[in-house]
């Protein structure tokens, strides 16, 4: 069975809440399967933490909060402080190294990559940021295949910018794969 | 043409619905948390001739939606707390004159401003007793997406049905929340349309004289009938009355045609009910929580179950009572200060068995909450 | 169609109290109806509470009596449902500018295809002679024992700058002059306003010495006079009477059928 409780975290402005939606998306759309996706509103969602709960499942899904994540994305240090003690033993938190410097306390394989800087340095673009955080997170867990991705991705972005998009996906996918190398 | 499948808010669920159900017109006023809906409407309601207005405030968005049904037209508005609060008065014009409306309250926390991006589901009893006077109301409710379509056309068809205001109880994290929709095709959900009359145009048309079965023809505003509406009470013409008689008639008519029918209204469903020892009551977002620990205690063999209510008014009684009569306990697990947990009381044999497992904080209530409650009542400690 | 056929004649007497202004408006306008030859079952009356309000139950066409205030609010409803039916809003000044006044405002502002008519008696008779916001200064009232301090709207004013396309005012008094004006507000394409100052010895003019009905007629003739006339250029104090506004402005309903249009071609 398939059960896959997520949270991404950042701040107001990073998109987090739209890579949430995409990726929850991709898992009904493309993939069959169940998926819920709901997050912080209120002063939360401008500038402060802003998390946002998925869970992804092969049956109905009941109780939509996240208690322990399998898997954690942490875009800010302030994210990372608040959210890393919850993950789940042993789960995979995702973090930018610009953003957020690691402690070794967290029980989880933590995975640092530069994605900011390589979307900044590859597209000069910070609007794809978190189409690059998707695509890291897919090539870290292979939780999706990229084509569901993808495919969510081009139905949510107006279409001058589903280029743009694309290549902010393969960059995550590509920093993914030379970690795990 | 097939089913479409969505990943979508509650609140677009609701408008999905509403737009299977045939909706023409909606009025409405910005607050949240129920604002997508109407978003959504004034983008989907011209796409197909219908007409969707934002109006100055609560009031006047009821108001307009009144109009709008007696000209024959599906009509609807959403709001939450406070814009509740401001529309009551209108609903129980709707109620006096049976005019056929759906108002969705997405509810946030209360009293006051309250608590606007944060769930609750304190507004049960002002559902029930928010206009003054007696009167009777019908309210649905539902804990995933697939049941916030199919109970919006319901409440559509029971509006129709019973001419009465409907309210859609949902609540913020239910709206807020995505998850998949399937929309049905076109068919596969009864659509209710108006019970128009046959008469003709020199025909005398009684507008207010309930058929035999309780059912009342309505003639489009615009139409043939050229009659009188008014929130006083009424003959059979419409037109105002104090006579005695007339007046305990139509009360009686107005509160009767929804209290007779509760066994039609009434709407719910058993999550692994069989044999159960403990039995959860709950609705909304709240029967989401209950559901999952049903789940997780039934696959260790533990006898607990969930009954979920989809329709809270009329409080179905008799249901209640019956689905509860073998349990050693009976958990009421909602979101406010404990207003189904007391009708539930009302309704069964043994009300000292009765326990409100509950959250009032905004925060919606856990599975890990709920375990708690029980363990304590089980006389097992937390 | 005759006059008498635009009433439902089994209500009458009707149960407002002698002297009272509003049956004569009710004559002025069942005429402005008659005059424009307009089918009963093409006309929605809305109203709302108060004396005023009862006017709808008179008249034989698809009568609407709401609540307080609300009137404006149902008429929309109603108009843009079904914008081929003529919808007429009478109300009184409590109703319409005190309870209703943020639905006068804003429909003025919608410029939608309404027509309000302001039964201006100053006072509220229906709950026993309470000032109202067009009182004025210096009235007295079973709530202003001392008289009132509160400063009154000008009905007029308010309609032309909250964007009313059609603004006039008449008085009981000029029964033919009201019925003219209201002829040209029904046919009007826009919101349309029209006040009429009509007189309430029971309570407005009992309360502030003004005598019976025939002395408060006289009243409104004296004290008003036609917009551009002589007399008002010479008397500043007069309050005129007369279409101050109208105008050729985008209609609401015209307008929404326009998005339904683009909307529907857009998909196809």
């Amino acid at each position: 069975m398939k059960h896959i409780r997520l949270v991404f975290s950042g701040s107001g402005g990073q998109g987090v809440i739209t890579a949430a939606i995409i990726l929850a998306e991709a898992a009904v759309m493309y993939e069959g399967l169940e998926a819920t996706q709901s997050q912080s509103y209120g002063a939360a969602a401008r500038g402060g933490a802003t998390r946002s709960d998925i869970i992804l499942s092969d049956e109905q899904i009941n109780f939509p909060g996240v208690v322990q994540p399998n898997i954690l994305v942490c875009l800010t240090q302030e994210a990372y402080n608040l959210y890393s003690t919850i993950i789940r033993p042993g789960g995979t938190l995702i973090t930018d190294s610009r953003y957020v410097t690691t402690t070794k306390k967290v029980n989880a394989r933590q995975t640092e990559l530069p994605m900011y800087d390589a979307v900044m340095e590859e597209i000069g673009k910070p609007i794809v940021f978190n189409i690059c955080v998707l695509g890291a997170l897919v090539g870290a867990t292979e939780l999706l295949r990229p084509e569901s991705l993808l495919k969510a991705i081009r139905d949510k972005v107006p279409k001058d910018f589903v280029e743009l998009n694309e290549r902010a996906f393969d960059l995550g996918l590509s920093l993914a794969g030379e970690t795990q190398g | 043409m097939n089913n479409t499948i969505k990943f979508v808010q509650g609140n677009e669920a609701c408008v999905e619905g509403a737009l299977y159900a045939g909706i023409d017109f909606f009025a409405g006023y910005p607050i949240t948390p129920s604002t997508e809906i109407m978003e959504l409407l004034a983008a989907r309601l011209p796409e197909r001739g219908g007409k969707f207005i934002q109006m100055e405030d609560e009031i006047a968005s009821m108001c307009a939606i009144i109009g709008a049904s007696l000209t024959g037209r599906k009509a609807m508005t959403a709001t939450s707390g406070p814009g509740f609060s401001l529309k009551q008065e209108a609903i129980g014009y709707a109620c006096m004159t049976e005019i056929p409306c759906v108002i969705a309250n997405v509810q946030r926390g209360g009293p006051s401003t309250g608590n606007p991006t944060h769930v609750s589901q304190g507004d049960v009893n002002q559902a029930r007793w928010g206009t003054h006077g007696d009167h009777s109301i019908i309210a649905l409710t539902a804990s995933n997406h697939q049941d916030v379509f199919e109970m919006t056309v319901d409440a559509f068809n029971l509006a129709e049905t019973y001419r009465t205001p409907v309210i859609l109880l949902f609540d913020e994290a239910e709206g807020h929340m995505r998850e998949k929709l399937v929309v049905p095709a076109e068919g596969e959900l009864e659509v209710v349309s108006r019970l128009r009359t046959s008469l003709g145009r020199d025909v005398d048309y009684h507008p207010y004289l309930p058929r035999e079965d309780g059912r009342l023809p309505m003639s489009d505003f615009g139409g043939e009938h050229r009659f009188n509406v008014t929130g006083l009470f009424h003959d059979m013409w419409g037109f105002p009355s104090n006579n005695p008689k007339v007046i305990r008639e139509l009360l009686r008519h107005i509160v009767d045609k929804i209290e007779n029918n509760v066994h039609e209204i009434t709407r719910y469903k058993e999550h692994y009910m069989e044999g159960a020892e403990y039995v959860m009551v709950s609705y909304g977002s709240s029967a989401r929580s209950a559901i999952h620990l049903a789940k997780a205690r039934r696959a260790r063999g533990e006898k607990i179950g969930v009954l979920e209510l989809q329709s809270i008014w009329p409080f179905p009684v008799e249901m209640v009572r019956e689905k509860c009569a073998g349990a050693k306990a009976v958990l009421v697990v909602e979101m406010n200060l404990g207003q189904v947990a007391a009708q539930v009381k009302a309704a069964v044999t043994e009300p000292e068995r009765v326990f409100l497992a509950n959250r009032i904080d905004g925060k919606l209530i856990t599975p890990e909450d709920i375990k708690i409650y029980i363990r304590v009542i089980q006389g097992r400690g937390v | 169609m005759a006059v008498k056929d635009y009433l439902r004649q089994r209500f009458f007497p009707h149960m407002w109290c002698p002297g009272c202004g509003h049956g004569t408006i009710l004559n002025s306008l069942i005429r402005a109806i008659e005059g424009l030859e307009l089918k009963p079952h093409e006309i929605v009356m809305t109203s709302g509470i108060g004396c005023s309000a009862r006017i709808s139950g008179y008249v034989n066409v698809h009568s609407l009596h709401t609540m307080h205030g609300r009137a404006l609010a149902c008429a929309t409803g109603v108009k843009l449902s079904r914008p081929h039916l003529k919808v007429l809003v009478p109300m009184g000044d409590g109703d319409a500018l005190a309870i209703g006044g943020n639905h006068f405002i804003h429909a003025a502002r919608r410029n939608i295809d309404l027509t309000a008519i302001v039964m201006n008696n100053r006072i509220y008779g229906m709950t026993g002679g309470q000032f109202s916001p067009l009182s004025g200064v210096g009235i007295k009232a079973t709530t202003a024992p001392f008289t009132t301090i509160d400063n009154s709207f000008d009905v007029v004013e308010l309609a032309k700058a909250a964007g009313a396309s059609f603004v006039a005012r008449s008085t009981a008094f000029h029964v033919k002059e009201c019925k003219d004006i209201l002829k040209k507000a029904i046919e009007h394409k826009g919101f349309s306003v029209v006040e009429i100052l009509s007189q309430c010895p029971t309570h407005y003019g009992r309360k502030n010495k003004e005598g019976d009905a025939a002395s408060m007629l006289e009243f409104q003739k004296k004290m008003t006079a036609k917009i551009g006339s002589k007399a008002l250029q010479e008397n500043p104090n007069l309050i005129a009477r007369g279409i101050f506004v109208d105008l050729d402005k985008a209609e609401y309903c015209t307008e929404y059928e326009k998005i339904i249009d683009s909307v529907m071609k857009e998909k196809v």
